[in-house]
C-alpha cells in the first residue's frame, strides 16, 4: 500500500548489494556476519524506527545522537558513581529522555516552530549537557552488562543473535505494527498529509506531535542503553551525527522527507543497507572506513532523485485536472 | 424541492452577524436563515462576504456580533472542528482531505472501528464501502485518496460530514472543478441528502447549476445582506441585479462623452483564441486608442480572458497577432516581449512588492524587459520616477517610500507607471478600481481615457458596471466562461450589459439561430 514501491527497490538494492559482496567474499554470506550486523546496527536501528515516525508526520528530530551521547553517560556515572542499580538507572534515563522529547514536541506545537530549529536547540542542549556530567569516557563494569553482552541466540551456522540485537528487531517490529495497525499510526500519517487538514478532520494535532517527539526521545535514550551494552562505556561524544545516520536510513528507506508516505520496514532495510556497507568495507580491509559515508551519500542522492520522480509521477494526472481550475 | 413552501422550523438561524478586519467592515448586520432539508444558494460578487459569513458561521473567524442559532439552540464554535461536532460541516472546493491515505482511512479518521487498541481494517473497509454506495459510489477503499478524482474526493468529503452526523452541510464552490457528469452525480446526491432533512448552504457562482438545485437564494453585496428569495420566483435578471446593485431606473443614465468610432488601427488580435475548461474560444480585436471592457459575474471568464492575452495561461488552441504578425504567447515574458503589460486584481499579492519603494517598483518591469545585463542606472532610474510620480500624480511625491505604505489607489498607479515605463502597446487591468476609494476611483478613470487618447490600446475588466460605461469604446460580455456578446457605440448601457449577463444559454442560442 503506501510507499510499496520505494520499499520494493529498496529491498531490491539490499538483495542485490548483499548478493555482489557474497560473490567477491563468499564469507558474508553466513549467520555470523549477519549476526555482527545487526549488533552494530542495533542502535542505529532503534533510533531510526524512532525517526520514521517523526519524518512522516512531516518533522525531524536532530537531538537524538545527542541523547544517546547524554543517555550512555547518565547511566554510566549512575551505575558506577553514583551506586544506582542499574534498571533503575535505564528507567530513570528513559523517563528522562521521554520528558525531553515531550518538552520539544510541545514546544514545536505551542509556539508552531519549525521542528529543524527546535530539535537543533535539543541537540546542542543534550549534547552539553552530557558534557557537564562528564568529559571523560566512564567504563562500566557492572554485572549485567557482561551478563547481557555474553547472552546470545545461537543461530545455524555460528552466528550469534545478541540481546541488542533481540531489542533492535522488537522494537522494529513493534514499530510497524504502531505505525499500520494503531489509531496513533493512521494520526502520524495524516500529519505527514497536512497538520492543518488533519486538525480540521478531528486529529489532536498538539497531542500528536508531544507523542511523536516523545516517542523518538524515548527509543533514542533505549539506543543509548544499547549503545552503552554495545561499548561498556559512557562517553559524551558517542554518537555524534547518529541523527544524520539515522535520517539517511529513513529517506533510503523509501520514505518521504516531506511527510506523509513511508514505513519502518523501510527504515529497517536502510540501516542494513548501511551496515552492509561498513562489513564490506572491513572485509575488504584497504579501504578507508570513510567510504561507508560516501557511499551512503550516494544512495540518498539515488533515493531522493527516485522518490521526486515517483512523486512527479503521481501528480503528472491530477496536475491535468488541476489545470481546469482558475 | 418539494417541501419549499412549508414553514418548516429554521434549521440553521443566523441574526446580525458583524464581522470587521481591521477598518473593514466584511460583514454588517447580516442575517441569514437555512430551513431542514432545503438547498440554499448564498450568491454574491467577489468581496460580498460569502467567505466571511460562512468562516464566521463555521467558527474559523470570531465574529464581532450577532448570534448564530442551530435547532433554535445558540451555538458558538470557536473552531471548524467545533462547528462539526456542533454538526455544521463545510465543504471547501479545495477538498480537505488526506490525498496520501486511504479512501477508508480518511472516512474514519480519528473514529476507525478499534479492537484492542488496533484499528479493525477489514470492518473500517467494509463501513467505508457501505457508506460511499449510498452515495453511488463503488471504488476501491484502500486506494489512496490522491489516486480519485476532484470529484470522487468531494463526494468522500461529503461523506465523511454525513456520516459525522452534520445537519447542515456548507458547500463551497464544489462545482467549480468538475465537469458536467460529475456536477450531476453531485446534484443527484445533494438531493437525496436534502430529502433527508439536512440543510445545504451552496456558495456558486454558476448561476445555471443554482436555478437547477437550489430552493432559495440568498444574495450578499459589499458585506451586507440584499434579500432572500424563492428561487423559483426569482427572475434571473432581477437575481444579476441584487448581485450587481444595480437598479435599471437609475442605469439609463447616458455614458459619457466617449470619443465616436473612428477607423483605428488593429494593435492585436485574437482569433479562435481559448483553452479547454478555461475559455471557450473566441475572436478579440484590440485597436491602438480603444478601450475594450470586459463585463461579467465573478467567474464567467473575465480574469482568464486577460490571463490569455497576456501569456500568462497558454492557449490550446487559435491565432494571436501583434500588428498584424503571428505571435506565440507561451509565457508572461512573451507579453512583456510584444509590449503588453498587466495590472492584475489581487495587487497586495500579484503587482506591487511592497518593501520595495515607489522607484524599485516603477522600474522593476522595465529592468526585467532589459535583462540582467543591462542594468538601469540610478541617475535613470530616478527620471523615470520623477516622470510617472508627476504624471500620475502618486502621492505622497516620494519615489523612495515603500509602496506598503500608499494608499490603495497610489499602489494602483504605482503599478500603472510600472508598465507605462515599459511603454507598452497594449495594457490590462483587471479591476483597476477595486479597493481604492471614490476620489481615487474617479482619478483611475480619468488616467485610463486619457492614456487612450495617447494611443495606447487598454483591456480593462471591472465588476463596476457604470465605470465600464463611462470609458469602454466597445463591450465584451462573459457568460459561463465564453463571450457572449460585444456591445459598442450607443448600445453600451448598463441595460444592455445587464441583459446579457442574464439573458439564458438556451434562449441566446435561440435567438442566434
Amino acid at each position: 500500500m503506501k510507499g510499496l514501491p520505494p520499499v520494493l527497490i529498496t529491498a531490491i538494492v539490499l538483495v542485490a548489494g548483499f548478493a555482489a559482496c557474497a560473490v567477491q567474499f563468499p564469507n558474508i554470506a553466513s549467520t555470523r556476519v549477519v549476526g555482527n550486523l545487526l549488533t552494530d546496527n542495533a542502535f542505529l536501528g532503534i533510533v531510526a524506527t524512532g525517526m520514521t515516525f517523526v519524518i512522516i508526520s512531516g518533522g525531524i528530530d536532530l537531538s537524538v545522537g545527542s541523547v544517546i551521547g547524554f543517555t550512555t553517560v547518565f547511566v554510566a556515572l549512575a551505575i558506577e558513581r553514583w551506586g544506582i542499580p542499574p534498571l533503575v538507572a535505564f528507567v530513570a534515563v528513559l523517563a528522562l529522555s521521554a520528558a525531553f522529547g515531550a518538552a520539544m514536541g510541545a514546544i514545536i506545537h505551542v509556539f508552531d516552530l519549525p521542528p529543524f530549529i527546535v530539535t537543533l536547540a535539543g541537540m546542542f542542549l543534550a549534547r552539553g549537557a552530557s558534557f557537564l556530567l562528564s568529559t571523560e569516557s566512564v567504563p562500566i563494569t557492572a554485572p549485567v552488562y557482561s551478563t547481557v553482552s555474553d547472552f546470545a541466540l545461537r543461530m545455524p551456522g555460528g552466528g550469534r543473535l545478541t540481546a541488542i540485537a533481540i531489542i533492535m528487531l522488537a522494537i522494529v517490529i513493534g514499530g510497524v505494527l504502531l505505525l499500520r495497525l494503531t489509531r496513533f499510526g493512521a494520526n502520524v500519517y495524516a500529519l505527514g498529509g497536512g497538520r492543518a487538514t488533519a486538525s480540521l478532520m478531528g486529529v489532536a494535532v498538539g497531542k500528536m506531535t508531544v507523542k511523536i517527539y516523545m516517542l523518538s526521545s524515548l527509543l533514542a535514550g533505549l539506543a543509548g542503553i544499547v549503545f552503552s551494552f554495545y561499548t561498556s562505556a559512557g562517553y559524551s561524544l558517542s554518537a555524534v551525527g547518529v541523527e544524520l545516520d539515522s535520517i539517511a536510513a529513513v529517506v533510503i528507506g523509501g520514505t518521504l522527507l516531506t511527510g506523509g508516505q513511508g514505513s519502518v520496514i523501510g527504515t529497517f532495510l536502510g540501516v542494513l543497507i548501511q551496515g552492509m556497507i561498513q562489513t564490506y568495507i572491513n572485509f575488504d580491509g584497504t579501504l578507508s572506513s570513510w567510504w561507508t559515508k560516501i557511499a551512503t551519500g550516494v544512495l540518498l542522492f539515488a533515493f531522493i532523485a527516485l522518490q521526486q520522480g515517483l512523486v512527479a509521477l503521481a501528480r503528472r494526472p491530477a496536475a491535468k485536472r488541476a489545470g481546469a481550475v482558475s | 424541492m418539494e417541501n419549499s413552501l412549508d414553514p418548516a422550523p429554521p434549521l440553521l438561524e443566523v441574526r446580525g452577524i458583524s464581522k470587521s478586519f481591521g477598518a473593514v467592515r466584511a460583514l454588517q448586520e447580516v442575517d441569514f436563515t437555512l430551513r431542514a432539508g432545503e438547498i440554499h444558494a448564498l450568491l454574491g460578487e467577489n468581496g460580498a462576504g460569502k467567505s466571511t459569513l460562512i468562516k464566521v458561521v463555521t467558527g474559523v473567524f470570531p465574529r464581532d456580533a450577532g448570534v448564530v442559532r442551530l435547532g433554535g439552540e445558540e451555538v458558538a464554535p470557536r473552531s471548524a472542528k467545533a462547528a462539526l461536532q456542533a454538526g455544521i460541516a463545510t465543504v471547501y472546493q479545495e477538498v480537505n482531505l488526506l490525498p496520501n491515505l486511504s479512501v477508508a482511512q480518511n472516512l474514519f479518521l480519528d473514529r476507525q472501528p478499534m479492537r484492542f487498541g488496533i484499528v479493525r481494517e477489514g470492518e473500517m473497509r467494509r463501513r467505508a464501502n457501505a457508506l460511499l454506495t449510498e452515495f453511488g459510489l463503488d471504488i476501491d477503499v484502500a486506494a489512496p485518496l490522491g489516486n480519485y478524482s476532484v470529484a470522487i474526493q468531494h463526494v468522500t468529503a461529503i461523506a465523511r460530514a454525513v456520516d459525522l452526523s452534520a445537519r447542515v452541510l456548507i458547500l463551497d464552490e464544489p462545482t467549480a472543478s468538475l465537469d458536467r457528469h460529475e456536477v450531476e452525480i453531485l446534484f443527484g446526491i445533494m438531493r437525496q441528502l436534502a430529502r433527508r432533512g439536512i440543510g445545504i448552504v451552496f456558495v456558486s457562482h454558476f448561476l445555471d447549476q443554482v436555478y437547477e438545485i437550489s430552493d432559495r437564494i440568498t444574495v450578499l453585496r459589499n458585506g451586507r445582506l440584499v434579500g432572500e428569495r424563492e428561487t423559483a420566483s426569482l427572475p434571473r435578471l432581477e437575481l444579476i441585479r441584487m448581485m450587481l446593485g444595480r437598479e435599471l431606473a437609475e442605469t439609463t443614465s447616458a455614458r459619457a462623452a466617449a470619443s465616436e468610432p473612428k477607423a483605428r488601427e488593429i494593435c492585436a488580435s485574437f482569433e479562435n483564441y481559448g483553452k479547454a475548461g478555461y475559455v471557450a474560444p473566441f475572436n478579440l480585436e484590440l485597436r491602438h486608442g480603444e478601450v475594450v471592457g470586459l463585463a461579467g459575474l465573478l467567474g464567467s471568464g473575465r480574469t482568464e480572458t486577460a490571463r490569455l492575452v497576456f501569456g500568462a495561461e497558454r492557449a490550446d488552441g487559435g491565432q494571436a497577432r501583434v500588428e498584424g504578425t503571428s505571435v506565440r504567447l507561451q509565457s508572461p515574458r512573451d507579453g512583456v516581449r510584444h509590449g503588453f503589460g498587466y495590472c492584475p486584481e489581487e495587487r497586495k499579492t500579484d503587482g506591487i512588492v511592497a518593501e520595495l519603494t515607489v522607484r524599485e517598483n516603477i522600474v522593476l518591469a522595465l529592468q526585467a524587459k532589459r535583462g540582467l545585463h543591462r542594468p538601469l542606472s540610478r541617475r535613470e532610474q530616478d527620471e523615470l520616477a520623477a516622470r510617472y510620480v508627476k504624471m500620475l500624480d502618486i502621492r505622497p511625491p516620494d519615489p523612495e517610500r515603500p509602496v506598503g505604505l500608499l494608499s490603495g489607489g497610489n499602489q494602483q498607479k504605482v503599478l500603472l507607471a510600472r508598465w507605462l515605463a515599459t511603454a507598452p502597446r497594449l495594457l490590462v487591468l483587471d479591476e483597476p478600481t477595486r479597493g481604492i476609494d471614490v476620489g481615487a476611483h474617479a482619478e483611475i478613470i480619468r488616467l485610463i481615457r486619457e492614456l487612450c487618447d495617447d494611443g495606447l490600446a487598454l483591456l480593462v475588466i471591472s465588476s463596476e458596471l457604470d465605470e465600464i460605461v463611462t470609458y469602454s469604446d466597445r463591450v465584451i460580455v462573459l457568460r459561463d466562461r465564453a463571450h457572449v456578446e460585444e456591445l459598442a457605440g450607443e448600445a453600451i448601457d448598463v441595460t444592455n450589459i445587464l441583459a446579457a449577463i442574464a439573458a439564458d444559454g438556451a434562449a441566446m442560442q435561440e435567438a442566434r439561430a
